[in-house]
């Protein structure tokens, strides 16, 4: 069996706008991106703002036309089609956005129907169809309400609905839940990982907020000036991060290893020497490790971190404080590295 | 003292006809060429879906030469052209030539700020499905801005109002004819209160249905 052909390709794709004002140089918003994702995938780009994730999306989809390179829907190359035969591609490519962009003169209903008129649909196929997808979103009572009466949720929940209504392969998310509170948040995430459990829709989720990409996505870039700086499977890069600006993303969410000054806080706080253990996956056995730990008589306290869970697989680092003699310590430290990573810090 | 009116009450009549007449029409052909030529503006201005530094350049000119000139001027100096279109550059057909050419250019101003109110995010979600320009207009930006731009038809109908007003100085009827030449003229201020008072309930109806249309349009 050959590879199959991912879903999404992006090869060598620059986006530069040129300057606004003369003489002051063009602005290289996307900087050289290459990006593979296959059908089923719900790849996450995270970054701060200004990074590129969006324009980044809207490259896929073509609402910004790229300035370099070639972008690979299903095997075809769209960066160059012409507007008129971009129509139909979009129609393959459900998007929705922070702010949701819901139509305010349009009830919910007539929301959802909005993409199927462009596809050309008759009403009753439309009827059917919008009925089916406020089912799904679980807004069916809501079908005559305008978005003005809708919560944020529920207003994200149309666009969703709305989205993907002409049963797109590919659905893109820009933000879709950053103007959310936490709870809403979670909803809406569990909608969408529905949606790419039961209808097999590959995702591409841009989002600025690391638990986002935690609990939705399989795969995640990082990107930072334009740049793709580090990509793989979430697990990975959650427990391995290797650049800088993705280690400060996953800090945001998993408390790792102390910084500076938490360092000197704990230290000031604590006796004995302090040792920061790496668990990565179900290789390591913590019973077997504190139990290593307490047999020779180390006493210990964990002062600082966390064990997090990605897809079933728990990693996370663990900060002790260790009280003994210095021998004991070295031998009960020795015996651990068989199964963690130790750090000591002093 | 209701003698001299109660005597031009025929007169009176017509000229509110006339009024509503030319009003109705210059309304009608202003507000349509207004909706083209701010649309045009909206639709090529940088950034937007059709784009076009040229068209957007000569319309935004055109827009901002023809606008500021006081209307009784603008009657004079579009004369030649207002003969060559309607064929005689008096009376009321005339005027509602010369008054629907200025009010086109002061209504595509409106409709083109009424339509920046549209979100452009709303605009991407229907690029985003497929959606082409045309659609994009009729089923995205008019829907979407409707509540507004009938609140701007309405402050464009008071103006005309006022333009017709003139019409009198070029042989045209209506209600500010009606009071130069039987109020000011005879020195009979009943009859040009008359007119004033007629005028004033016409724009108060009318605004009174602006107002209620474009509630009912943004569903406030």
């Amino acid at each position: 069996m050959s590879a199959p052909t991912p879903l999404v390709e992006l090869r060598n794709v620059s986006k530069v706008y040129p300057a606004t004002v003369k003489g002051a140089p063009d602005v290289t918003a996307i900087d050289d991106v290459s990006l593979t994702i296959d059908a089923g995938d719900v790849y996450g780009i995270i970054g701060y703002s200004g990074a590129g994730k969006s324009t980044l999306v809207r490259l896929v989809n073509v609402l910004e036309r790229s300035t370099a390179g070639e972008i690979f829907i299903d095997g075809r190359d769209v960066a160059r089609l012409p507007e008129r035969e971009l129509r139909p591609v979009r129609l393959g490519i459900g998007m929705i956005f922070q702010q949701f962009n819901l139509l305010n003169s349009r009830t919910v209903a007539r929301n959802v129907a909005y993409p199927l008129e462009v596809a050309g649909r008759d009403k009753p196929g439309r009827a059917t169809r919008v009925a089916e997808m406020l089912d799904f979103v679980g807004l069916a009572d809501k079908a005559g309400a305008y978005p003005d009466q809708l919560s944020g949720g529920q207003k994200q929940r149309v666009g969703i609905a709305r989205a993907l209504a002409t049963s797109p392969a590919i659905l893109l998310a820009d933000e879709a839940t950053s103007a959310l509170d936490p709870e809403t948040t979670h909803e809406v995430l569990d909608l969408l990982g529905r949606v790419n459990k039961e209808f097999g829709v590959t995702i591409i989720v841009i989002t600025h907020e690391m638990d986002v990409i935690q609990t939705l996505a399989t795969k995640v870039a990082v990107m930072d000036q334009g740049r793709v700086i580090e990509r793989g499977d979430v697990f990975d890069v959650f427990s391995n991060p290797q650049q800088a600006a993705s280690a400060k993303f996953v800090s945001t969410v998993v408390k790792g290893v102390p910084s500076a000054p938490e360092l000197a806080v704990l230290r000031a706080r604590h006796r004995g020497r302090i040792v920061t253990l790496g668990f990565r996956d179900d290789s390591v056995d913590q019973s077997q490790v504190f139990g290593d730990l307490s047999r020779d008589g180390v006493a210990f306290q964990v002062v600082y971190g966390g064990i997090n869970e990605i897809q079933g697989r728990p990693f996370g680092h663990l900060t002790l404080a260790l009280t003994g003699e210095d021998a004991t310590i070295d031998a009960a430290l020795d015996r651990v590295r068989a199964f963690t990573t130790v750090t000591e810090v002093r | 003292m209701f003698d001299s009116l109660i005597d031009l009450l025929p007169e009176f009549w017509k000229a509110a006809f006339e009024t509503l007449y030319i009003v109705g029409l210059t309304l009608f052909f202003g507000g349509l060429g207004g909706l083209i030529v701010g649309l045009g503006l909206y639709l090529t201005r940088a950034g937007s879906i059709l784009a076009n530094r040229g068209v957007f350049g000569v319309l935004n000119v055109l827009v901002n030469t023809i606008r500021p000139i006081p209307f009784i001027i603008f009657l004079a100096a579009v004369q030649p052209l207002t003969r060559a279109v309607v064929g005689t550059g008096i009376g009321n057909n005339a005027m509602i030539f010369t008054i629907a050419l200025a009010a086109m250019f002061a209504m595509a101003r409106i409709v083109e700020q009424n339509l920046l109110t549209v979100t452009p995010g709303v605009i991407e979600a229907a690029r985003s499905v497929g959606a082409g320009p045309v659609r994009i207009i009729f089923t995205v930006l008019l829907p979407e801005a409707l509540g507004p731009l009938i609140l701007g038809f309405t402050f464009i109908f008071v103006a005309l109002v006022d333009m017709s007003a003139v019409a009198g100085y070029v042989g045209g009827g209506g209600l500010g004819a009606f009071a130069l030449l039987y109020g000011w003229r005879q020195f009979d201020p009943v009859v040009t209160w008359a007119a004033v008072l007629l005028i004033i309930v016409f724009v108060q109806l009318v605004q009174f249905l602006g107002n209620w249309l474009a509630r009912k349009a943004l569903r406030r």
